[in-house]
């Protein structure tokens, strides 16, 4: 065996002890990953465009839920049924913050390039200057130093499996994840609601024929996609406390588990959003925890070469 | 008078499409406009269901100015478009399709959904298809089921036969005659002039975003202009 056959045997030795801890926390980075990339690939789905501002919108969530955690909070140390209703406003008002700067880029910086039929560039443009106005804005409001999100739960380990520590913090995130997701996925499947946005993303000149309100349908893909990427603000900011630049290495890697799962498939932004997670968390027992990015974003570039349309493809307006 | 359209001049930027077209329909007729390619059959209908609004000119439907409604409003006004090249979501069933076309109505449509399936039995078949798996014919009786799902008073066909084999194209005739004969208008933008002639009321030829001359629909049948231009006949003696 040679050098490098002796390096990664040592390596898998790693991985293989430390599987379960590996795999709890890249799973709960992924479902942050596929809250915020939902809102990528919705409004992709409809306006086939990368609304790069989204990262602004993951910060507005963020901010608005610590200020209300700190009013509330506080110093004290909630617990039991408390904790539950606190992660809850957490959740909201992360969303409903975010849900409102999604509307407000849409009116200011896509509609009015919309109603001109700009092309696509000047969308990319716009999105780009949004961004950097609101995140400088944000630095200069709240200062340029990270602040931690009072607790709303004890972070005590809740289980152990198979060795490795389940803690609070993960729990939460697995738990609002799933019932997020699942809801979404009934709601595009079964509402009328969703099947306005499919048939948008579908054909919006025939949606519009049916009576579908297009330009209310696009709006929608904002607000649902704010709401999860402010859901996915307050989660991580739970972890790692909020800053004006916050939203820029998260969204990046929403982004790519956008597209790794098909960018404008909702289903894959959730398994691309796992797999990220997983990958990155694994790649751990490998190389330094620094280079975790550039693992995320070498997958970016191998599926942006070799399959650019993802693992289930490009299709929001199915509703499966 | 159902529809009224006085003077409508369509332009896409820079190019007029429609020069100031004036025309009507009556309650229980069919309608055909006839044309070559690029006359303005299809943007007299974009415009009569809001996709094109007209920069002058005005739209009265059933007393009602509807001149410079949007797309979406039309629906619940009663006027369905069936677009050209049937434009059925690929990705839903066709359940979902049908669906769609109710979009804008409340309450429960399943009595309309019943006899849907009545008139087109193959989409019952199909009920749980893809719409983008259909056949031509299929996805036209997709499209104009979907339409009439939304109970439209004056339904707009583009081109109904495009493509389908002569028996499918038959049914589908078969089909625009029965919806008439049960109480809802029809305007028809038909190639096949001589097929839409023998089936319509009246019509109106277009040629370069004008309407040229009108008449009753047996009368064209037999008009030696349209029958030069439009049903690839040789007038006598030339």
């Amino acid at each position: 065996m040679g050098a490098f056959g002796h390096y990664l045997s040592a390596h898998f030795a790693t991985l293989r002890l430390e599987f379960w801890g590996l795999l709890v926390g890249g799973l709960a980075n992924g479902f942050i990953y596929a809250m915020v990339a939902i809102g990528y690939t919705l409004v992709y789905g409809v306006l086939r465009l990368i609304n790069f501002a989204h990262s602004e919108i993951f910060m507005s969530g963020g901010f608005a839920s610590y200020f209300v955690m700190k009013a509330i909070i506080g110093t004290s140390v909630p617990s039991g049924l408390a904790s539950v209703g606190l992660v809850i406003l957490g959740i909201l008002v992360g969303g409903t913050a975010s849900a409102g700067m999604a509307l407000l880029l849409e009116r200011v910086a896509y509609r009015p390039l919309r109603k001109r039929h700009a092309p696509k560039l000047a969308y990319l443009i716009s999105a780009i200057g949004a961004s950097y106005f609101l995140f400088n804005l944000a630095g200069k409001e709240f200062g340029r130093y990270n602040l931690s999100i009072p607790s709303p739960y004890i972070n005590h380990t809740v289980f152990t499996i198979f060795g490795a520590n389940v803690q609070m913090y993960y729990i939460v995130i697995l738990i609002a994840g799933v019932i997020m997701f699942v809801t979404l996925d009934r709601i595009v499947a079964k509402t009328k609601l969703g099947r306005s946005i499919r048939a948008v993303a579908q054909d919006a000149e025939t949606a519009s024929l049916m009576g579908v309100n297009i330009d209310r349908t696009i709006a929608l893909t904002f607000i649902i996609g704010g709401i999860f990427g402010g859901a996915g603000g307050f989660l991580f900011g739970l972890g790692s406390g909020v800053v004006y630049t916050m939203g820029f290495t998260p969204a990046l890697k929403a982004f790519t588990a956008a597209v790794l799962g098909g960018i404008g498939n909702l289903r894959g932004a959730v398994i691309g959003g796992l797999i990220l997670g997983v990958a990155e968390s694994f790649s751990i027992a490998f190389v330094q925890a620094a280079f975790i990015d550039v693992v995320a974003f070498a997958i970016l570039l191998l599926i942006l070469l070799f399959r650019p349309t993802g693992i289930l493809g490009e299709r929001l307006g199915r509703s499966a | 008078m159902m529809l009224q359209v006085n003077d409508a001049v369509v332009r896409y930027g820079a190019i007029t499409a429609l020069h100031g077209i004036t025309f009507e329909i009556n309650q229980g007729e069919i309608v055909t406009l006839l044309g070559a390619n690029g006359a303005g059959k299809s943007t007299t209908l974009r415009m009569l269901s809001g996709l094109h609004a007209p920069a002058t000119g005005k739209i009265i439907f059933e007393g009602q100015d509807i001149t410079n409604t949007k797309a979406h409003q039309f629906v619940a006004l009663g006027i369905a478009h069936v677009p050209e090249g049937r434009r059925i979501f690929p990705q839903m069933t066709v359940e979902e399709n049908l669906e769609m076309g109710a979009f804008t109505r409340s309450g429960s449509f399943s009595d309309d959904m019943d006899r849907m399936y009545e008139t087109f039995p193959i989409l019952k078949e199909r009920r749980k298809q893809l719409g983008g798996n259909l056949s031509g014919g299929e996805q036209q009786m997709l499209a104009i089921g979907r339409a009439l799902m939304g109970s439209p008073r004056l339904l707009l066909l583009d081109e109904p036969s495009m493509g389908l084999a002569p028996m499918i194209v038959e049914t589908i005739f078969r089909i625009i005659g029965e919806i008439r004969d049960s109480g809802t208008t029809v305007l028809v933008v038909e190639q096949n002039a001589a097929q839409a002639l023998r089936l319509a009321d009246r019509g109106y030829v277009m040629e370069n975003g004008r309407i040229v001359f009108s008449d009753k629909a047996s009368n064209l049948l037999h008009d030696e202009r349209v029958r030069a231009v439009y049903l690839g006949e040789s007038v006598e003696g030339t």
